[in-house]
């Protein structure tokens, strides 16, 4: 079988480009596609147009559009969905095996990512009531209306929301799927190494009776991404805090990066810590530890040592598993020099005083592993006696939480600002304290793993007050 | 004649305009100081043993570019030039020393036999044309004021500094350099606005600037002269079907430099991908494709160092190895002799390159 093309799409209309990037499997390099390379002037002329693709969805009511993205979402999760040019068709098991393949996700969580997504999908009223706070969908398609008796005015931000897409997870492009029932087309820069998944939501969509014109699926360069953030009034980046850190501070630019996220255990909960081993361990390494909402952090008032201990030895032994093997639970490195790079960077910081690899004793071996025919990297717990140790609030892609122990007076001013803390605790102060803190993005009360994040809460951003903006209005009689 | 024939003739002309070329620089009476002292030096006579463009490239080492930076411009003005004032002209200078080829008729020279390549239906005789681009000492305002005017036509500037610009660029201040070309671009579509103007020159980067701004077509333009940057097929491809709307404009892209003149380009389209080619001004210059490690000539559609030999009476420059890689291309039967194609820096596929607008 020849090897697909995936082309850029241009307002809905494919376009290939004569420069080409290779999507290569994690293990032997072989090419499992190409993509077309755009230039970031197509799509400053594309945005011209993007008016078009905004006029094709306003002939839809925000119902219709609920209803195609539910179906997209059984498309998307069980249907034969066009893969780039010549007519090629891509199974949902072909796509399952193929991302797997070239992200290094085991099968099993790839399949996790795509309920997710269907879920996502099949769930977009729920959503939409969620980031609206139940306003009717009518309301939206007139753009006024009355709620709980006031009268409420929306429009929107943008024509379009510029998406610049990492590789890393699939599950992230489930932060989009409202925008299209929300009636903003998406100009999108995929991630290099992960165009399957965008492509595969956008045909769903498309083959579940939304016009192309509402998608603008654009590999490019940095100048691309840089015009796609610059140019729709509305965008998501996702990235390092190097990435981040360069559009922090900017309205238009709503910034996805490291989540810093942790399990915090009060002085109430402290004595029962071994009960919760299993909660970190999983807040630690589902996913294989990619997510931004993975637990990077344990903080604990006392049993710092015994605990990363404990998480040592129940992650310590962990190894790679062939990709179809349901017990997987480390993901390969489509990147292989990412790997050697974390684990050089996770040695060089402990060589400071202050921290040592629980997870070392535990382990056959060395961190970095050749296993699958791939490159991975073993979990890693490192014990840190204080916060101030470099090793201490880190994120790394790869299974990986620090172990720190802070008074619980100084917890909330010591884990600086974190996307999800899953906090341990039935004291009713502390708790007051974490419901009031405002560097929490999420927060969940009890022994539950961070990885628990809720459809119908946004828990990074608003789409809908990204997207939307409320105004005053007065209208005669 | 066939294509072989004139493939021949032109090695002829070559290689005699190689013997006149070299008798010209290496002759007291009418050479210049710095190749007559280099020729001292050696234990070799080029008027000798150079008989033959393949001669040249035999005997002579890589030309080094540090001479035109480091040496008086005086070293190079041949002993039949002397007391005429000349031309300075820069390239490169981002920082330090920029490098430095004195002229007197050469850019005049090069760019009236260029105009012959254009065609009236897309650079209208008689008429006005404007320069958005890098002007101060660079041969190419001079170069194109004069090409203008060969064709009857007046020429507006708009200035750009490229220093300044790849200074923005390296040191990442994006916004600034963003802001320096909106400066540019607003001068230009002033100019547009006020005044009519039908043939542009300015550099792919700017040209997209002032279409994203502006209808070129309604603006009445009808040939775009294009230069400066790499031009991948893509980039052209883009280009000429939606910058210059499909051919309504007409898009001329060129090769050329400070120390060359000019090549022209073989006519690009869906046929070769969009693949520019380009062909030096032989005889008065000469591009190569080759391994510099072998000094042999690439094969056919693989790619190389390009290496150029400038021969004219005022500047002798041979086997200046370029900062670009190419592939080399068969002769073509308007200029049959070797084409460089998909020009672009070396090493561009490994690294970033910063070129900025220009």
């Amino acid at each position: 079988m020849s090897t697909p093309h995936i082309p850029c799409l241009r307002l809905g209309k494919e376009y290939r480009s004569f420069n080409e990037s290779e999507v290569k499997d994690y293990r032997d390099g072989s090419v499992k596609a190409t993509m077309s390379q755009v230039n970031a002037g197509i799509i400053r002329r594309d945005l011209q147009k993007i008016g078009q693709a905004r006029e094709a969805l306003e002939k839809f009511t925000t119902r219709e559009l609920i209803d195609i993205s539910a179906k997209a979402g059984e498309l998307f999760l069980n249907g034969n969905l066009a893969l780039g040019e010549g007519g090629k068709m891509q199974s949902a098991q072909e796509y399952l095996e193929t991302l797997s393949s070239t992200s290094g996700l085991p099968h099993v969580m790839v399949k996790r990512n795509m309920d997710k997504i269907h879920y996502a999908l099949t769930h977009v009223e729920l959503i939409l009531n969620g980031l609206t706070r139940g306003i009717d969908p009518t309301i939206l398609d007139r753009g006024y209306g009355e709620q709980a008796g006031s009268p409420v005015c929306f429009y929107p931000t943008t024509d379009a929301l510029g998406l610049v897409m990492p590789s890393n997870s699939p599950a992230v492009n489930s932060l989009w799927l409202p925008s299209i029932a929300l009636k903003i087309p998406i100009v999108m820069k995929p991630g290099r190494d992960e165009p399957w998944t965008p492509f595969r939501l956008i045909q769903a969509f498309i083959a579940a009776g939304c016009p192309g014109e509402a998608f603008g699926f654009y590999p490019t360069d940095h100048e691309g991404a840089g015009d796609i953030l610059r140019l729709c009034n509305r965008a998501l980046i996702f990235g390092d805090k190097s990435t981040t850190d360069l559009y922090a501070g900017d309205p238009g630019v709503q910034v996805h990066g490291p989540g810093f996220s942790k399990i915090l255990i009060g002085e109430d909960e402290i004595e029962n810590w071994p009960d919760f081993i299993e909660v970190m361990a999983s807040s630690i390494s589902d996913n294989g530890g990619r997510s931004c909402v993975n637990a990077s952090a344990v903080i604990v008032p006392k049993y710092a040592r015994e605990i990363a201990e404990a998480l040592g030895k129940r992650l310590g032994s962990l190894n790679p598993l062939p990709v179809d093997d349901p017990n997987a639970v480390l993901s390969g490195f489509a990147n292989p020099k990412m790997g050697e790079w974390i684990d050089g960077a996770i040695d060089a910081d402990l060589l400071e005083k202050g921290a040592h690899d629980t997870t070392a004793p535990h382990r056959e071996g060395s961190r970095l592993v050749q296993a699958e025919g791939g490159t991975y990297l073993r979990p890693t717990i490192v014990y840190c006696e204080s916060m101030n140790h470099p090793l201490s609030n880190r994120e790394f892609l790869c299974p990986y939480a620090s172990v720190v122990e802070v008074p619980q007076s100084e917890m909330l001013s010591a884990i600086g600002p974190t996307l999800v803390v899953s906090a341990i605790t039935k004291d009713k102060q502390f708790t007051q304290q974490l419901l009031s803190a405002s560097n929490i993005e999420r927060l969940n009360l009890g022994p539950i793993s961070t990885m628990k994040i809720s459809w119908d809460q946004p828990h990074e951003g608003n789409m809908f007050e990204f997207l939307y903006k409320r105004r005053s209005i007065g209208m005669a009689a | 004649m066939n294509i072989e024939e004139k493939i021949k003739n032109a090695a002829d002309e070559l290689d005699a305009h190689v013997v006149e070329i070299i008798k010209w620089h290496f002759s007291p009476e009418t050479g210049s100081p710095f190749w007559l002292n280099w020729s001292n030096e050696q234990d070799w006579n080029p008027l000798e043993e150079v008989r033959s463009f393949k001669d040249l490239c035999n005997k002579f080492p890589h030309f080094q570019d540090e001479w035109l930076r480091d040496l008086p411009n005086d070293v190079w003005v041949p002993q039949a030039y002397k007391g005429r004032p000349f031309n300075i002209f820069e390239t490169g200078g981002t920082t330090g020393m920029p490098k430095q080829r004195i002229g007197w008729d050469d850019f005049r020279i090069d760019y009236t036999e260029f105009s012959k390549t254009l065609k009236d239906e897309h650079f209208p005789r008689d008429h006005y044309w404007m320069m958005v681009g890098p002007t101060g000492p660079r041969r190419l305002r001079l170069a194109i004021e004069h090409l203008a005017n060969e064709r009857g036509c007046s020429c507006y500037f708009v200035d750009l500094d490229p220093r300044w610009v790849k200074r923005l660029i390296a040191s990442k201040q994006f916004d600034q350099a963003r802001a320096y070309m909106d400066h540019a671009i607003d001068q230009a579509l002033t100019i547009l606005k006020h005044r009519s103007v039908s043939a542009l020159f300015t550099t792919p980067k700017l040209l997209e600037a002032l279409a994203e701004r502006k209808d070129l077509v309604k603006a009445g333009i009808k040939g775009v002269f294009c230069g400066g940057t790499t031009m991948d097929k893509q980039y052209a491809r883009f280009l000429v079907e939606e910058v210059c709307e499909g051919g309504q404009i007409g898009f001329v892209p060129t090769y050329g430099n400070t120390l060359m003149g000019l090549a022209r380009h073989h006519p690009i389209g869906p046929d070769n991908d969009y693949s520019i080619a380009y062909y030096a001004p032989q005889p008065r210059a000469a591009l190569r494709v080759i391994n510099p490690e072998t000094n042999q000539e690439v094969d056919y559609d693989t790619w190389g160092r390009v290496e150029l030999t400038t021969l004219t009476k005022e500047f002798f420059m041979p086997r200046f190895l370029e900062r670009d890689e190419a592939l080399r291309r068969k002769p073509w039967v308007e200029a049959p002799w070797d084409g460089v194609a998909e020009v672009r820096p070396f090493g561009a596929m490994e690294k970033n390159i910063v070129e900025g607008v220009y």
